[in-house]
């Protein structure tokens, strides 16, 4: 069943675009029911992948392996762990969202439209089932060609320049992660396993590699997933795509694309390198401080709301990079509902400001002040949304935030308290200036006639935004329903850093 | 002397069809003449090539060991074939269109295809030689035959006179091995390369650099790729679909048999891996030369020819990579790669104007509005080309690359990741143009006819040997 119910959430969505490149392109509401019942379908299914799963085994469940290219032993290997399974629902759960806010927005080109995002829908799914090195970069690849388009076609002024470069950014990276790939394919042969893709066999090969090498190859790894977090120094990229992006193809972006960066440096750096891991972990976690700590202060001088929740983005995947290099089971768990928080919250911040750039037209701030009068509903869920990302607690950016600063403060490898304190103060930041934004947008007097009558959040709206914000409250307030999941897999993973580290 | 009656079928059937019956045709049907002679040699390349599978199995030499048969010599002879077919297919109405649709063309071009099966079956240095020539004889008369058109002429005339200057070499080349081995036979210079018995060291080595230099003269390999791009770019749009493919897998497949040949000499005695190492070189060079100078291409033909370059650099990777892993990984990529280049040449070939307008990059802007079906097609070589799955492109790379890194070769692969990056800010840039910028000027019919099937089975070859490799992988060995 569990099974079953995997590859009908990873191939629903493909069967979907299928569907709508045999609708004429003039049925537009057709096309748009069709993706919408698609992407439901595959939140429903994925929902019954919950009930068959067993929080209690740390391994790989619902395993699919058929050959698909002997002579290198490629093979679609899907499977799920507590990780990919919470990862996995964020995809599926943000898939009707995102089209929901793509409605009213996009007019043009409809029928590719919603076929790209359904084929994206697809590959992030891939991406995060993918348990073998070959399957996964065709999915990791995969990604680039709908999410390029959506950027290019359906952005905004600057589109084209974003998307070049978003494409180019991350092709970089992946194309120095498919050398790697290559060399542990050859590093399983030189063990006597014979060339091979698969995942499984690969985490048994890959410690064992001469540490020399297995710089090299992590770092070929890290590059490609710090560059889709994004780590600074490799965010320059993100601003430009999110900002451009039309409203879904940011919540997207946001919500489930950088998660694949992050999913990938525990999946592939942290199970296949555990050494290095843990002799890289200070550099990285300085990184991410340093991440942390830029991500905010740029934030803090954004004068467009887009860009500002752009860049809260770098600043709160600076908290999961933190937490995933503490290596400590308490930091990476926080890392993994940190990304589910982020997917959501920061999700819900984009879909706030497509709400008002759909009435206005215009994303600066300037242009915006007492809104809280005209749009009461609207100011209630935009506030949630923005404590949740300011980690209030009661509220799930709290939980994410709490434990991944905790893991770096008890962390045996980092050996030190300063990240954690700096860290601290991006929580701080964080609440400056998402608070001063939201005091300038939402607060003080309505004084520009042109926002006198804006209208109130529409049904369509709501649609989109209440189901965030109840997911908002109910991992704030019972974060261990979800963290259930995932504390298996990652204790073994953390194990086994441990193990490599302290066994000597 | 004994003839393999049987395994040799492909050649002698595309020989006579060619030399006998053809000319025939061509002499005494006066009546509909064109249309029979360009449906007979699609039909002779199509029984060509079903012919060349049926031999698949059937290895084996003939006419003294100085023609092999089956095996990769029979996938080369599909390749061949196919590529025939479907630039005829494409040529029909593209000739048609601007009225010079002579069957002197379809001649030229089945000649070159038997030129071509003949490189690939060579055993021998002047059977090879004979192949060559024929082959590129065949290319110069085809590259001119656009005769009214100046770009076409001066094509023809630069293509001629370079090719005249490689087929020097290549003859130098060959004469030296002669002189340093005593024979002209792959299997006897193999096996005195092999025991390190040359009766002039310097000689043979001097020989195969010679002999090198003539083959990278036919790949346009740097430094000799000068040629390429302003041949490709005059030359009638079909018959650079059909050079830069075909005619660059007929190279390599020349490149390969050589190379297995003199492959014991990049192993050790007596050059020390030093051949190994300079076509590592070459290899990366090509391959940055091609995609740096792409990128400042405003001509879309021009483009797609300096990324041929590059290409033929990929393809060099196979070669250092060596025999078992390397030379199926170059036939993989040469088939792949036929696929691709050939849909975009046959696209901008469709697309193109009177007097040779419509080939900048600003003339495809907003393709997608005005040629929805063209714009997607375009926009998936694009993709295979750059090497982004889930297209048939990028397992080709993946072929190259693993060869490489099997053979210690990880720089190079390091390179080949780098110009691939560059190559995406082209092929991207092609799509950008496509699909994200709005159209100008007005939109002109660009009826496919019977381009519409090359087309058709070059996208579906795409995609479906990106996603099913293992069709071809299973036939080209090693894998």
């Amino acid at each position: 069943m569990g099974v079953t119910a995997l590859l009908c959430t990873l191939f629903a969505p493909l069967a979907g675009a299928a569907a709508i490149a045999l609708i004429q392109r003039d049925q537009v509401k057709a096309i748009k029911a069709t993706a919408m019942t698609i992407a439901v379908l595959a939140f429903g299914v994925s929902i019954f992948l919950v009930p068959f799963f067993s929080a209690a085994d740390a391994g790989i469940q619902f395993y699919v392996n058929v050959p698909w290219i002997p002579s290198i032993d490629a093979g679609f290997r899907i499977g799920i762990d507590g990780m990919s399974l919470l990862l996995v629902l964020l995809t599926t759960f943000m898939g009707p969202i995102a089209l929901l806010a793509s409605w009213g927005p996009i007019t043009k080109s409809v029928k590719e439209y919603y076929m790209l995002m359904l084929l994206l829908q697809f590959g992030m799914t891939g991406v995060f089932i993918a348990l073998d090195t070959f399957l996964f970069y065709v999915f990791w690849e995969l990604i680039l060609i709908p999410m390029v388009f959506i950027i290019g076609i359906w952005g905004g002024k600057e589109r084209i320049y974003a998307s070049v470069k978003f494409f180019l950014y991350t092709l970089v990276g992946s194309l120095l992660m498919l050398i790697a790939i290559l060399w542990l394919g050859f590093a399983a042969e030189a063990q006597g396993m014979g060339f091979t893709a698969d995942l499984l066999k690969l985490r048994i090969v890959a410690p064992m590699i001469p540490a020399n090498v297995q710089v090299w190859l992590f770092l070929a790894f890290a590059l490609s997933f710090c560059i889709k977090v994004p780590l600074f120094p490799f965010h320059t990229w993100l601003p430009d795509a999110h900002v451009q992006a039309p409203t879904a193809g940011s919540v997207i972006l946001a919500a489930v694309l950088l998660k694949m960066g992050t999913y990938g440096l525990i999946r592939f750096n942290l199970e296949l390198f555990p050494q290095t891991s843990a002799m890289l972990a200070v550099p990285i976690c300085i990184l991410a401080v340093i991440g942390i700590i830029y991500g905010a202060l740029v934030a803090m001088v954004q004068t467009d709301i887009k860009k500002l929740v752009a860049y809260s983005s770098v600043s709160h995947l600076g908290f999961v990079v933190l937490g995933i290099f503490s290596l400590t089971t308490e930091g990476v768990q926080g890392a993994v509902i940190q990304m589910v928080n982020h997917g959501i919250s920061t999700g819900a911040l984009f879909l706030c400001v497509g709400v008002l750039y759909e009435r206005r037209h215009t994303r600066e701030i300037s242009e915006y002040g007492g809104v809280t009068n005209v749009m009461p509903k609207f100011a209630v869920l935009f506030a949630i949304a923005m404590f949740s990302s300011v980690g209030l607690p009661g509220l799930n950016g709290f939980v994410g935030e709490f434990l991944t600063l905790l893991g770096a403060f008890r962390s045996p490898f980092l050996h030190d308290w300063t990240f954690a304190i700096i860290g601290a103060t991006g929580v701080i930041f964080a609440a400056v200036y998402l608070l001063w934004m939201f005091q300038r947008v939402m607060f003080g007097t309505n004084d520009n006639p042109e926002n006198k009558h804006l209208r109130d959040v529409t049904k369509m709206e709501k649609w989109q935004l209440v189901p965030l914000v109840v997911m908002m409250i109910w991992i704030g307030v019972a974060p261990r329903m979800f963290m259930n999941y995932s504390e298996q897999s990652v204790r073994r993973i953390v194990g086994q850093v441990e193990l490599f580290m302290f066994s000597k | 002397m004994s003839i393999d009656l049987f395994g040799s079928l492909p050649l002698v059937v595309i020989w006579l069809a060619l030399g006998v019956i053809g000319v025939v045709i061509q002499a005494f049907v006066k009546e509909n003449g064109t249309k029979l002679v360009f449906g007979y040699y699609v039909g002779t390349l199509v029984v060509t090539a079903l012919l060349a599978m049926l031999t698949y199995s059937h290895h084996g030499t003939t006419f003294n060991g100085m023609i092999t048969l089956g095996g990769t010599a029979s996938v080369f002879d599909v390749l061949f074939c196919g590529a025939g077919v479907m630039t005829l297919l494409a040529a029909q109405p593209y000739l048609n269109r601007w009225g010079n649709e002579l069957d002197e063309f379809y001649t030229m071009l089945v000649s070159s295809v038997a030129g071509m099966m003949l490189m690939a079956h060579a055993r021998n240095l002047v059977v090879l030689f004979v192949g060559i020539e024929l082959m590129s004889i065949s290319f110069y008369i085809m590259a001119g035959f656009f005769r009214q058109r100046e770009r076409s002429v001066e094509a023809a005339l630069k293509y001629f006179l370079l090719g005249a200057f490689a087929t020097g070499f290549l003859v130098y080349g060959m004469a030296l091995l002669y002189g340093a081995t005593g024979s002209l036979a792959y299997e006897s210079i193999a096996s005195v390369v092999l025991s390190g018995t040359a009766r002039y060291p310097a000689l043979l080595a001097l020989g195969s650099i010679l002999l090198t230099v003539g083959l990278s003269f036919k790949i346009a390999a740097f430094p000799f790729h000068q040629w390429a791009p302003d041949v490709y770019e005059g030359s009638p749009t079909v018959v650079t679909a059909f050079m830069s493919t075909a005619g660059k897998a007929a190279a390599f497949s020349a490149f390969i048999s050589i190379f297995v040949v003199l492959m014991p000499m990049m192993q050790g005695v007596p050059l020390n891996g030093t051949l190994q190492l300079a076509i590592a070189v070459i290899s990366a060079v090509t391959m940055l030369i091609g995609n740096i100078t792409a990128v400042a291409q405003t001509n879309v033909k021009r483009m797609l020819a300096y990324s041929s370059v590059a290409h033929a650099g990929y393809m060099l990777m196979g070669i250092v990579a060596g025999p078992q892993y390397g030379h199926s990984a170059i036939i993989f990529y040469a088939a792949v790669y036929m696929f691709m280049q050939l849909g975009a040449f046959v696209v901008v070939g469709l697309l193109e104007r009177e007097d040779e307008a419509s080939l900048t990059l600003n003339d495809y802007a907003g393709l997608h509005k005005k040629h929805p079906v063209l714009a997607g097609i375009m926009a998936i070589f694009m993709f295979s080309l750059a090497g982004i799955p889930p297209f048939a492109g990028f397992f080709g790379k993946y072929m190259l690359f693993y060869a490489a890194v099997q053979g210690g070769f990880t720089w190079l692969t390091i390179v080949a990741v780098a110009s691939s990056v560059i190559s995406v800010w082209f092929y991207l840039g092609l799509i950008v143009k496509m699909y994200f910028n709005d159209p100008v000027g007005e939109t002109h019919e660009a009826g496919s006819g019977l381009a519409g099937i090359s087309l058709a089975v070059c996208t579906v070859a795409v995609v479906v040997l990106g996603l099913l490799p293992r069709l071809l992988t299973s036939v080209v060995g090693g894998w």
